[in-house]
C-alpha cells in the first residue's frame, strides 16, 4: 500500500523544541513523502530500517533489525545468531528478494551503502563487521572478525576474546560498534567506529589497513562518537561527529580540513552526485522521544545550510530516529528510520 | 538442532528474582456474594488449526467486524493467527517481527486496525487489516547494548514501556495503553503516537491514583477507560481525560476485561485462577461476571477446569457480541468459543 501525503511548512513552527544548536531558522523546504516500499510477502517484514541505499538502476537495499536476535544454550559458551537481514526491492520499492540469508555476521543492522561499482555493504553494530556483497548478491569480502561468543552480562562485541585484534578495537581490522562505510575515488575504504567512538579506519580497495584517523576529544581531527561518513568527488571526507555535534571535512589521508555546524547532532548523512552536489543531514531524534528534534537539514558542501524539513513523528512525513539518507538521485531521498518500521521516500520540491 | 533462548532470557536470574518480590500469583475470591449463574457452553472443535500448526499459551484473543478470530499466543515463537467467523485458518501475521518476543495481548480497534502488545520486546504494535506494519509504539532494547534488566524503562518515560499489558482508544482514537508489571501507570497517546499524559506511575500501590500491576484495559462508547488493577482487585474506570470516576471491587482479580459492542453494551471481568494452580485456586477463581458499565453484576459463568467449558487461567477474552464470547487461556493451550445466556439461572 503506498501512501503519499504532502508535508509543506510543518517544521518552522512545531520543530522548535528542538536541539538549541539547530539552525531552527533555515527555511523550510516543501516536501512530499511516501512509504517507499511495498509488495512484501506475508511473512517478511521491516523492522528497524538501520540501512536504506540505492544501486546505479535505482534497485534498493535495505538492511533491517528484525526477526529476534538469539543466545544458544546448553554449549560451552553463549554464540550469537540472526537478528537482520537484508531485502532487495526494485526502482519503484516492489519487493524482490532476500540477499544474506542467515549470514555469520547478520545480528544489529546498522547500516547499508552501495559502491559505484553497485556492490552491496553492510555495517553489523554488534557483530562488529563490514559485509560486502556483490551486485549478484554474493560475499566478495568481510571486514573485522564477529566475537566467537557472548558472556553474560554481555559485554560490547570487540571487548571479548575471539575476533583478532578482540581486545583492541581501535586497531587494525576489528571494529567496536562500527556505524558507516564510503569510498574514495581510488576505491580505499573508510568505517566509522563508531558508536561511543572516535575512529575512522582506512583500507586499500584489497582491504588491506592503511591507517586509523580520529581520536577522542572536541579539538580538531578528535570526535565524539561517529554515526557517520561520506565522501564528495574531491574525496573529501564528511564525517559525523555526533557528540561534538558538528560534521568534520578531512582530507582523504586524514587531515583535518573544516567543520561545519548548526544542524544539531549529525546522525544520517548523505552527498548526493557532483556535479552541484549537495548535503543531507539528519539531526535524529532519539529513539524514546518524538517530541523533540528530528528534521534533516540540507546543506551546501561549504558548509552553508540552505534548507529543512520534517520533525519527529509517527505519520508519514515525520520521521523516527533517521538512521540512513540515500540521496543518489537529487531531491529524491530515501529515508531509513529505526523508530518507525519503515523506508520513506522524500521528493523535495515536488513540482505543483 | 541448536537450542537457543531470547535475549531477554539472558536476564532470567534477574527476571525470577524481581517475580518473588510480591505475591507471586493475584488471586483472591471475589467479595461478591450470591451471585447469579449464567448458562453457558463451549464450542467445542471451533477452532481448526491446520497440520503442523500448534497454539503456545492463549495470551490473546480478538474479533473483528467480520467476525474473524485473531490470536496472539507464546509458542515456539510468539505468533499471531487469524482464523474466519467459522474458526477456519486463514493466515499467520508478523511472521518473524522484530517486535514479537513474548505476547501478551491482542486488540482489535473500530477500523480493523490489529493491535498485539508485547512484553517481551517492550512494544505495542499496529497492523493495518491486511496484516503489514503502520505503526509502533515503544522500543526494543537494542540487542548491541546486550542483556538489559527487564525493568529499563522508569514511570517517567513518555515513549518507552516496561513490560506493557493491554491497549484501547477512545471513540476519537486516542490509544491507551496500560504499562504494565513495573511502571504501574495507564498512558494516554493521541492518534498519531503523541504523549498526552498518564495516571499512575511510580511503584505499585493501592491508592486511588495507584495501579498493582494494571493487567488489561477496555473503553465504552462514551470514551470511558475501564482498567484492571489485577493486584489491587479493582476495576477502575476513568474518563478519556484520565480521571477517575468509579472503582468495582467485588469480581476478584481483574486478569482480563473487555466491553461489547451494540447499543447495550456489557462489562466482562474474569476472576482468572492463576497460572500455576496453587492449592484449592479452582475452588476460589476461575469465572467470569457479566456486568453492567454501572458496575451492576448481572451474573457469572465458568469455573476454572481443563475441560471445555472450564477455565484454565483465562489472559484473553473478547466479547464484540456478548453472547458468543472467544475465551484464551494460558495454562490450557486454545481459544474456545462460549455460548453465554442471556438469563440468569439461579
Amino acid at each position: 500500500m503506498r501512501r503519499s501525503v504532502q508535508c509543506m511548512l510543518v517544521a518552522a513552527g512545531l520543530a522548535a523544541s528542538g536541539a538549541v544548536s539547530a539552525q531552527t531558522n533555515a527555511p523550510a523546504i516543501p516536501y512530499e513523502a511516501e512509504d517507499a516500499l511495498s509488495g512484501f510477502p506475508n511473512d517478511i517484514h521491516l523492522g528497524e530500517a538501520a540501512g536504506v541505499a540505492r544501486n546505479s538502476r535505482g534497485e534498493i537495499f535495505v538492511y533491517t533489525r528484525t526477526g529476534n536476535p538469539t543466545l544458544s544454550l546448553g554449549t560451552s559458551r553463549y554464540m550469537s545468531h540472526s537478528g537482520s537481514r537484508v531485502f532487495k526491492f526494485d526502482s519503484r520499492g516492489r519487493y524482490e528478494r532476500e540477499i544474506g540469508q542467515e549470514i555469520y555476521g547478520a545480528l544489529f543492522a546498522q547500516q547499508a551503502r552501495v559502491d559505484r561499482d553497485d556492490n552491496v555493504w553492510i555495517v553489523d553494530r554488534m557483530s562488529g563487521q563490514v559485509i560486502k556483497f556483490t551486485p549478484e548478491g554474493r560475499i566478495s569480502m568481510v571486514l573485522s572478525r564477529k566475537p566467537e561468543a557472548m558472556q553474560l552480562p554481555v559485554t560490547p562485541p570487540g571487548a571479548g576474546r575471539g575476533g583478532r585484534g578482540g581486545r583492541g578495537p581501535t586497531q587494525g581490522e576489528s571494529f567496536r560498534n562500527p556505524t558507516d562505510i564510503a569510498w574514495d575515488s581510488r576505491g580505499n575504504i573508510y568505517v566509522t567506529a563508531g558508536i561511543g567512538g572516535s575512529r575512522i579506519a582506512k583500507y586499500d580497495p584489497e582491504g588491506r589497513f592503511l591507517a586509523n584517523f580520529g581520536g577522542d576529544g572536541d579539538m580538531p581531527g578528535q570526535f565524539d562518537g561517529i554515526h557517520g561518513i561520506a565522501i564528495d568527488a574531491e574525496d573529501n571526507l564528511y564525517v559525523a561527529d555526533y557528540g561534538n555535534e558538528r560534521i568534520q571535512v578531512l582530507d582523504s589521508n586524514g587531515n583535518f580540513r573544516r567543520e561545519m555546524s548548526g544542524f544539531g547532532a549529525p546522525m544520517a548523512i548523505c552527498i548526493t552526485p557532483s556535479p552541484n552536489s549537495m548535503l543531507y543531514v539528519s539531526n535524529s531524534n532519539p529513539p524514546d522521544n518524538i517530541d523533540i528534534d528530528g528534521e534533516i537539514y540540507e546543506v551546501r558542501l561549504d558548509g552553508t545550510i540552505t534548507g529543512r524539513f520534517g520533525r519527529a513523528g509517527k505519520l508519514i512525513g515525520e520521521f523516527g530516529t533517521v538512521n540512513s539518507l540515500d540521496c543518489k538521485v537529487p531531491n529524491d531521498l530515501l529515508v531509513g528510520e529505526t523508530g518507525n518500521w519503515r523506508v520513506q521516500r522524500v521528493r523535495l520540491r515536488p513540482t505543483q | 538442532m541448536k537450542r537457543r533462548t531470547r535475549w531477554c532470557l539472558t536476564v532470567v536470574g534477574a527476571a525470577m528474582a524481581l517475580s518473588w518480590v510480591g505475591p507471586l500469583h493475584a488471586q483472591s475470591r471475589a467479595r461478591a456474594t450470591d451471585v447469579p449463574t449464567i448458562p453457558h457452553e463451549a464450542v467445542e472443535g471451533f477452532i481448526k488449526l491446520p497440520d503442523g500448526l500448534y497454539f503456545g499459551e492463549g495470551i490473546g484473543v480478538a474479533t473483528n467486524s467480520q467476525g474473524h478470530v485473531f490470536v496472539y499466543h507464546r509458542s515456539g515463537d510468539t505468533r499471531l493467527f487469524e482464523f474466519d467467523a467459522d474458526g477456519a485458518f486463514v493466515r499467520e501475521i508478523g511472521a518473524g517481527l522484530y517486535g514479537m518476543e513474548m505476547a501478551h495481548k491482542v486488540r482489535v480497534d473500530s477500523e480493523d486496525n490489529i493491535w498485539v502488545v508485547d512484553e517481551g520486546s517492550n512494544m505495542v504494535i499496529k497492523f493495518n487489516p491486511e496484516g503489514r506494519v503502520t505503526m509502533v509504539l515503544g522500543h526494543r532494547p537494542e540487542a548491541a547494548v546486550g542483556a538489559v534488566p527487564t525493568d529499563n524503562s522508569g514511570p517517567d518515560e513518555r515513549y518507552l514501556f516496561a513490560r506493557p499489558t493491554d491497549v484501547t482508544w477512545d471513540q476519537d482514537g486516542n490509544i491507551f495503553v496500560t504499562d504494565g508489571y513495573f511502571n504501574h501507570r495507564l498512558v494516554k497517546y493521541t492518534p498519531d503516537g503523541r504523549y498526552v499524559g498518564q495516571v499512575g506511575g511510580g511503584s505499585r500501590g493501592n491508592e486511588s491514583d495507584q495501579f498493582n500491576t494494571p493487567h488489561t484495559v477496555a473503553s465504552d462508547h462514551q470514551g470511558n477507560i475501564y482498567v484492571g488493577d489485577r493486584g489491587n482487585a479493582r476495576v477502575k474506570v476513568y474518563n478519556s481525560d484520565l480521571e477517575l470516576l468509579r472503582m468495582y471491587e467485588d469480581t476478584g482479580n481483574p486478569w482480563e476485561i473487555c466491553i461489547s459492542e451494540g447499543e447495550h453494551q456489557y462489562l466482562f471481568v474474569s476472576n482468572s485462577n492463576p497460572d500455576s494452580n496453587p492449592a484449592a485456586s479452582w475452588d476460589q477463581t476461575g469465572e467470569i461476571y457479566k456486568m453492567e458499565l454501572d458496575g451492576t453484576i448481572i451474573g457469572r459463568f465458568g469455573e476454572a477446569g481443563k475441560n471445555p467449558g472450564q477455565f484454565q487461567t483465562v489472559h484473553g477474552l473478547d466479547c464484540r457480541n456478548p453472547n458468543e464470547l472467544y475465551t484464551s487461556e494460558i495454562s490450557a493451550w486454545r481459544v474456545q468459543k462460549i455460548l453465554v445466556g442471556t438469563t440468569p439461572v439461579s
